[in-house]
């Protein structure tokens, strides 16, 4: 063993019982044990609550945006009016049969996929998940710093859920997840739902507060005796970075959501310029929020994906303080960027800044990029799942890095906003970027967290479906959209339609993959092989505990001795994963001394 | 700040007092790592509580900005001396509080419940003054379900679908509209009162729950849990009153001191 030395360890506190069992183990009947989860402090059960919560929320936001694609299948209404519309008549559109139903059916549609994906699921999907399972195991800590205020904020974040939820099977909201004011407070005023849904948004937050808050202390108290700052992996310091940014943004639309809801009851005219508001100042509040819960959602896929190609290349990390201060410098950068979201709507000056402001960001973020693949560089990769989705996420989100730089640019923003450009860029970022990071994160670390070895062959194959089928549904977008087919639209001319019959077989395609993924993971709960602690040759903490980890992480507190990529003197020449625990350390040093 | 001492702590002991038999929390390492933590987390908690703010003060910075005519009028019609009296009440409240963490550090027990429940009826009277004289006087004219005077209303029922047909329209005015003193000069009063009826209510919910934590604190001071060697609860809440009572003390100036 080389990432606990025994020898020094302290010893644990005298074991009570069911701590040195895996956190996964039975606690008797059927009840006792949903009382167990339902109840439970521990982070990697709370981790895995908000995995199952966020994988649930992803298929329904998945869902609409299959509806969204079908829809736009044909320029005439093909879903909105007849097929949902006399499913679910009663709940969603009583009237759907005429033309300007099907509209409101697909506006509907798309802000229940846009606003259910943000804050449903991109934003808490890897901090919360994945963060919350490993994130402590990874510094070497028992729990996060307050276990308690984790559950809580699980809690919040599934009543948030349920309201929004709500809101939808009240008839929906049509406002698309910005919620512009004055369309926002003043459409629709005989209904409550558009208030439930923004209300929902506001309790998401604080569920995002807490979780940051959480994190930070954590890293910041507890981590392992000889873990400094720079010797932790670099998922956390892209989560820490993350943390960081949900705490100081997320209160912002806190009060902008709160003063909307006061709009929309009171009618207090802070945003309605027929009562003297102004409704660009609603935009500024909530891009100010919303531009740095962009970086919320992308920082913790760069996080997994530092730790992806590192390991599964089995290489140090090229530039780690570079990709640490990156992440620091995307946070703060962050900050100074939203109002690019409302270039046509300030003064030339302010434009100017902002553009400038938005192309500062392209600078860390090509620092990680240039470092991963400096990283893989002479590396021994591994072509497995989790490799799969590194490299699919370099690619999808080197498309969606530069297509931003066109829209940060002044002059061809202007003809770009508002087109299916813009669509396919955030996809790609969003989607292509967090989504595929989290996936591959969630097959890098599935054996870690529930102890069984996933059928790699298949995954792998649903990985280059997804991969298909995601360009095939937005390469289409970026090219129509330069050709000028705005977003938000249930209609189009026929110039489009061979980009959106391509799109939306590709939304197909996606579909499959996922499901495919889907069932690859099940099938591994089942019958899976049993997965051995380290099946990759990782060196950071968690893969020096049992898969999956007992209930109180480490049977010792770790004591950390070398660094979390130290290939090239931690593990000896042409070492095979399989050969792990990793071999005595001052035979390996004489290896590499004598190279 | 008096530095915690754990080792005084003695959790064996079955007859030492609450605090003193503290367990700390088993994934910290030492109970001086418990509170400092809980600290931080706390500090982190208070920059949100700021930021959440930050949004009623930007508002208020716009549309005085915008509308110095309108700013300057609503702020006449408040009356600066029950700000005033607010001011003085929350500052003495602010001083309670903090004697009251200091009698709880040196072991003063009795003394740390007097200033706890003087803290609390600090807020109280903070709230009454508010309440009393001066939301209830510029509500009366349109709070008019609470009044059986100027509506039909028999019932809570009634009096709630009453604010909902309200809310609706009710006879074409709504809250935000509702401030139209027949004396008003100028078109963008509303927003004034909007801004100043967000700021100061939100403000208020706050006051309301700090004196939640601090009712709290008091109740589990009654059973000893807060001592010399363990007062993170105390500390927390008072860190949160001093919070809601910084506050107020930008409010107060930039809503009744302007003209």
């Amino acid at each position: 063993m080389s990432t606990i030395d025994t020898s020094r360890a302290k010893p644990h506190e005298p074991s009570h019982g069911h701590h040195d069992e895996s956190y996964l183990a039975s606690r008797g009947s059927l009840f006792s044990n949903i009382w167990d989860w339902a109840t439970t402090v521990d982070h990697k059960k709370i981790g895995v609550m908000y995995l199952f919560a966020v994988l649930v929320l992803f298929f329904i936001g998945g869902l609409a945006a299959i509806l969204v694609r079908l829809e736009l299948f044909e320029p005439t209404r093909i879903v909105g009016g007849k097929v949902v519309g006399s499913l679910f008549q009663s709940l969603t559109a009583p009237e759907a049969t005429s033309t300007a139903a099907g509209n409101n059916w697909y506006n509907r549609t798309f802000t229940l996929h846009g606003a259910i994906m943000v804050f449903m699921v991109i934003v808490p999907s890897v901090p919360a998940s994945l963060g919350n399972f490993f994130l402590p195991i990874q510094i070497g800590a028992k729990d996060v710093a307050f276990p308690r205020l984790n559950l809580l904020s699980w809690y919040i974040y599934v009543i948030g859920s349920i309201f929004a939820v709500l809101s939808i099977i009240l008839g929906g909201v049509d406002t698309g997840w910005t919620f512009y004011t004055p369309y926002s407070t003043l459409t629709d005023l005989g209904f409550s739902r558009g208030a439930i849904l923004v209300f929902a948004v506001f309790v998401l937050g604080f569920s995002s507060i807490l979780t940051g808050l959480n994190f930070v202390v954590t890293v910041h108290k507890l981590r392992a005796p000889g873990m400094g700052w720079f010797d932790m992996p670099l998922f956390i310091w892209g989560v820490y970075s993350t943390a960081i940014i949900q705490v100081l943004a997320t209160p912002v639309i806190g009060i902008t959501l709160l003063l909307l809801c006061m709009e929309r009851l009171f009618r207090i005219g802070i945003f309605d310029p027929s009562l003297g508001g102004d409704p660009v100042l609603y935009q500024h509040f909530f891009w100010f929020y919303s531009h740095p819960v962009v970086y919320v959602m992308i920082l913790p896929g760069m996080a997994i994906i530092s730790e992806l190609i590192a390991v599964h290349s089995r290489k140090r990390i090229f530039g780690y303080r570079a990709v640490a201060f990156a992440s620091l410098g995307i946070a703060a950068v962050s900050f100074l960027v939203w109002g690019h979201h409302m270039f046509t709507g300030m003064g030339e000056m302010a434009s100017f800044i902002f553009s400038g402001l938005t192309f500062l960001v392209a600078i860390p973020t090509a620092v990680k990029v240039f470092n991963w693949i400096a990283t893989l560089y002479k590396g021994s990769i591994a072509i497995n799942t989790p490799m799969l989705y590194a490299l699919i996420f370099l690619f999808l989100f080197t498309i969606g890095g530069l297509t931003g730089l066109p829209l940060a640019t002044l002059a061809t923003d202007v003809h770009l906003h508002d087109s299916y450009f813009v669509v396919a860029h955030f996809h790609y970022v969003m989607m292509g970027g967090t989504i595929m990071a989290f996936v591959g994160g969630i097959h890098h670390w599935w054996p870690k967290m529930f102890g069984k070895m996933y059928a790699e062959k298949p995954a792998m194959l649903a990985a280059i479906l997804v991969f298909i089928g995601f360009n095939l549904t937005f390469i289409p977008q970026f090219l129509m959209g330069a050709q000028g087919m705005p977003r938000r639209y249930a209609s189009y001319v026929d110039a489009f339609h061979i980009y959106h019959q391509l799109s939306t077989f590709g939304s197909f395609l996606l579909l499959v993959g996922f499901l495919l993924h889907a069932f690859v993971l099940v099938h591994s709960l089942v019958a899976g092989k049993k997965a051995p602690p380290n099946p990759w040759g990782g060196l950071t903490l968690e893969w020096s505990t049992d898969s999956p980890p007992i209930a109180h992480n480490f049977h010792h507190e770790p004591i950390v001795t070398h660094g979390p990529y130290d290939y090239d003197s931690v593990v000896p020449p042409h070492w095979d994963p399989k050969d792990y625990p990793l071999p005595d350390q001052k035979q390996v040093a004489q290896v590499h001394a004598g190279h | 700040m008096t530095t915690l001492d754990a080792h005084t702590s003695n959790p064996a002991d079955p007859n030492a007092p609450a605090y003193a038999r503290y367990k700390h929390g088993h994934h910290w390492r030492s109970q001086a790592e418990e509170f400092d933590g809980t600290k931080l987390g706390f500090w982190l908690f208070l920059s949100t509580e700021v930021l959440l703010f930050a949004g009623i003060f930007c508002a208020y910075a716009i549309f005085r900005m915008l509308y110095p005519e309108a700013w300057a009028e609503g702020s006449s019609q408040l009356d600066w001396r029950f700000g005033g009296a607010n001011t003085i009440v929350l500052l003495l409240s602010s001083y309670t509080m903090a004697a009251a963490i200091y009698s709880c550090q040196t072991g003063k027990f009795a003394r740390m419940r007097m200033n706890l429940l003087i803290t609390i009826f600090c807020g109280l009277l903070f709230l009454a003054i508010k309440f009393l004289f001066e939301y209830t006087p510029k509500w009366s004219g349109w709070f008019f379900f609470l009044d059986p005077h100027l509506a039909d209303v028999h019932s809570t029922k009634e009096a709630l679908g009453g604010l909902f047909k309200f809310v609706e329209g009710y006879g074409g005015k709504r809250p935000g509209q509702f401030f139209d003193y027949p004396f008003a000069k100028d078109a963008n009063i509303p927003l004034w009162w909007s801004v100043y009826y967000c700021g100061t209510a939100l403000h208020a919910l706050h006051v309301i729950i700090g004196m939640i934590l601090i009712g709290r604190v008091y109740l589990k001071s009654l059973k000893m849990t807060y001592g010399p060697t363990y007062y993170t609860g105390v500390e927390i809440a008072g860190l949160y009153w001093h919070l809601v009572d910084l506050i107020w003390i930008f409010l107060f100036p930039l809503l009744y001191l302007i003209h």
